[in-house]
């Protein structure tokens, strides 16, 4: 455990190491574009900056646990011919798309915040995170140097680092992904952006869908159960003229208008069950999911473990997209099994289908599917099919605040910001300021260097001294209980 | 015949009411919600309760609730469901306590006065009916299932009308066949299905019901 924390916290120390030397490079290709007009480097930088921090953003979520999501806008499509076939961008008019598709990718490039905070990251990474997670790394070389220059105070160095690995060691590798989080996370706005054009794309897909719908639930109602209608009404008429002339006739043609009514109502059943199946309105979504597994020739087995009923809207799209599923393995995968899973985390809802068919579904084919990940789009769901050939295949249907509607925390608040500062700075009053000066008055050593209480007149140096470890020690728990509170927060959010 | 009528729309009621009266059936009381419905099938003990699956305040399946309430405080009380829509869950909820007198159809059966009045005498007496429509989707699930598929299209025909509840001498006169052959029939399927065979109508009605639930 610990070992592995030291090497991770080596290992960030050298990505910060690397990010650094990127952040050189990029400074070189901005200054190039900037000042000497070369554009094109621009592009090729950003990219190598989101790479590199792409990397920090993975490590911070595999290594210390934190999650950090892509702050970036989303990227802007290609550009739109005029009428004429001409492209424009600002006042000018290209005939091909090229020049406003590059110009487009630099606006966006340029005027992201995001941009610039990954450039500031790099620059700042080596000297706050990385040298926090690497310290004890950085001790061991510095005592093996000294120790090969025949220094036997360099012993002293590994010695210190080794013994208190085992507390800082995974302290130091959470509080490099904290850090991270602060500078390399989405700013409130840069999620915002994100969220409206994710919006706006589901409301466009919804307000679509549902005008087709509608079309189709009034062609349905126009061409059958409204023409049966006048169809029983005048067998019912005719049967009135001949009820004295001819009364068998009339009899026959009052059970043919009967007939008529009983294809009506069914088509009405049908078609309602389409628009909202009345198991679901009547029970909710678990037992309309049970309904629906007896109904299929599969044999199906179901799991529900949910608290309560969830939004009409919801229900009936995580309805439609199971009976789409099971529909698809019914007809396509051979199936003669399926297994439905319903379980909620928190907020979300987690729907698993999986049938023993011989897979090779693919969501790309076929509109059932991508008719699913519409409707559920609007409640930002998300389906993920994996289906390999030869089976099984297995849907994941996920619909986030699915139970709850919780707004989410602001990823960027004072909150944050001050327990980033007191993670990040905290070290520098124990140790450097703290228990290195301790130590050299102890031994006393002559060397004043940067430690503040060696400066200072003789009486003033021990207080000096321990109030900087208490300082240290009082920011080191101010960022931990931050830190807890805010872990508290969110799971109060999810519950 | 004593009967309890629950249904929330006004017109469907007086028309039930009609229907029941007209063969001769007493309707003691017609209500219009849930409670109401336990309130008058607990005290007035009927020999059937003839209930719509949706009634207020809920407006969900407030009737069958109410239904499978009642039936575990007067064990065996005949109740006969009607819906605009037939679900096996609700079918097999029902049947759960095997003892009979349960009759699930759909609203468009009471077109047909005869029949409808048929099974709720069938009901009545401890019988079983069925909508066609609960047999058809329980033999479409079972499709797969090995023994069904072995059965002859006849026999097939024969199973559906028996699930639905009715009689031998019921079958063989929709299917224009002797009560012998029909007799003969339900054997071979018995012994397709492995089921034990039973002279007693109902009990071979409930014995094929449990085995196509069982899928």
């Amino acid at each position: 455990m610990t070992i592995r924390a030291l090497v991770r916290g080596a290992a960030l120390f050298c990505v910060a190491l690397l990010g650094q030397m990127v952040a050189f490079v990029a400074l070189i290709g901005v200054l190039a574009s900037a000042v000497l007009g070369m554009v094109f480097l621009f592009p090729p930088v950003v990219r190598l900056l989101r790479r590199t921090t792409r990397l920090s953003r993975r490590l911070s979520h595999a290594w210390s646990g934190v999650e950090i999501d892509e702050p970036y806008l989303p990227e802007p499509g290609p550009p739109v011919p005029l009428s004429d076939g001409w492209y424009r961008d600002g006042r000018s008019l290209y005939r091909t798309p090229r020049i406003p598709a590059f110009n487009r990718r630099m606006n966006w490039l340029l005027k992201d915040s995001a941009t610039w905070r990954d450039f500031g990251f790099l620059w700042a990474d080596m000297w706050a995170g990385g040298l926090l997670a690497g310290a004890p790394a950085i001790l061991v070389a510095l005592g093996v140097f000294q120790l090969a220059g025949g220094n036997p105070i360099g012993l002293l160095w590994p010695v210190l680092a080794l013994g208190a690995a085992r507390w800082y060691a995974p302290w130091a590798v959470h509080a490099h992904g904290v850090i991270a989080r602060v500078m390399l996370g989405p700013t409130e706005k840069a999620r915002l952006a994100q969220q409206v054009s994710r919006l706006a794309r589901a409301r466009t897909d919804v307000v679509d869908s549902q005008a087709a719908e509608l079309r189709r639930i009034e062609r349905d109602l126009h061409d059958g159960a409204q023409a049966r209608l006048v169809a029983v009404g005048m067998t019912i008429g005719a049967a009135e003229e001949l009820m004295e002339s001819d009364p068998v006739a009339a009899k026959a043609l009052l059970a043919k208008a009967r007939d008529a009514s009983s294809t009506a109502l069914r088509e009405l059943r049908q078609l309602v069950r389409g628009i909202h199946p009345p198991v679901l309105a009547e029970r909710g979504l678990a037992d309309a999911i049970r309904a629906l597994a007896l109904d299929t020739p599969l044999r199906t087995r179901v799991t529900v473990e949910l608290p309560g009923r969830l939004d009409a809207p919801l229900e009936s799209a995580a309805y439609f997209a199971v009976s789409e599923l099971l529909t698809n393995a019914v007809r396509h995968s051979g199936a003669t099994e399926a297994w439905i899973d319903i379980s909620s985390q928190g907020t979300k809802l987690r729907i698993t289908v999986t049938d023993d068919g011989h897979g090779g579904a693919d969501a790309s084919h076929g509109t059932g599917l991508a008719g699913i990940e519409r409707r559920l789009g609007a409640f930002d769901g998300v389906l993920a099919l994996n289906s390999p050939m030869g089976g099984p295949t297995t849907a994941v249907i996920e619909l986030p605040r699915a139970l709850q509607t919780v707004r989410g925390r602001p990823p960027v608040t004072w909150r944050t910001v001050t327990m980033g500062i007191c993670w990040s700075l905290c070290w520098i009053p124990i140790f450097p300021q703290g228990f290195v000066a301790m130590i050299l008055k102890l031994v006393g050593i002559e060397e004043k260097s940067w430690f503040l209480a060696l400066h200072l007149p003789e009486p003033f140096q021990w207080p000096t001294i321990i109030g900087m470890i208490l300082l240290g020690a009082g920011m080191l728990a101010t960022a931990a209980t931050l830190s807890a509170q805010q872990r508290k927060d969110k799971d109060l959010a999810c519950a | 015949m004593r009967v309890v009528l629950a249904e929330d729309l006004h017109l469907l009621r007086e028309g039930l009411v009609h229907l029941l009266r007209a063969h001769g059936l007493d309707v003691v009381a017609a209500v219009e919600s849930g409670p109401e419905l336990l309130e008058a099938l607990v005290t007035e003990r009927p020999d059937i309760a003839v209930v719509d699956v949706r009634l207020p305040p809920t407006f969900t399946d407030e009737g069958l609730q109410a239904s499978l309430t009642a039936r575990k405080r007067v064990p065996g009380l005949p109740v006969l469901v009607l819906s605009q829509h037939v679900e096996q869950l609700y079918a097999r909820e029902l049947l759960a306590d095997g003892s009979g007198g349960i009759g699930y159809l759909l609203k468009d059966r009471v077109f047909n006065g005869e029949q409808f009045i048929d099974a709720v005498r069938r009901v009545a007496a401890g019988g079983t009916a069925m909508d066609p429509e609960v047999i058809a989707k329980l033999l479409a699930s079972n499709a797969r299932n090995e023994p069904v598929g072995r059965l002859t299209p006849r026999e097939r025909e024969v199973l559906e009308l028996m699930a639905e509840g009715r009689s031998n001498a019921a079958i063989g006169q929709r299917l224009y066949l002797s009560e012998s052959a029909v007799g003969k029939h339900t054997a071979n399927i018995f012994a397709k299905l492995g089921l034990v065979p039973s002279d007693d109508d109902n009990r071979r009605v409930l014995a094929v019901l449990a085995f196509l639930n069982e899928k």
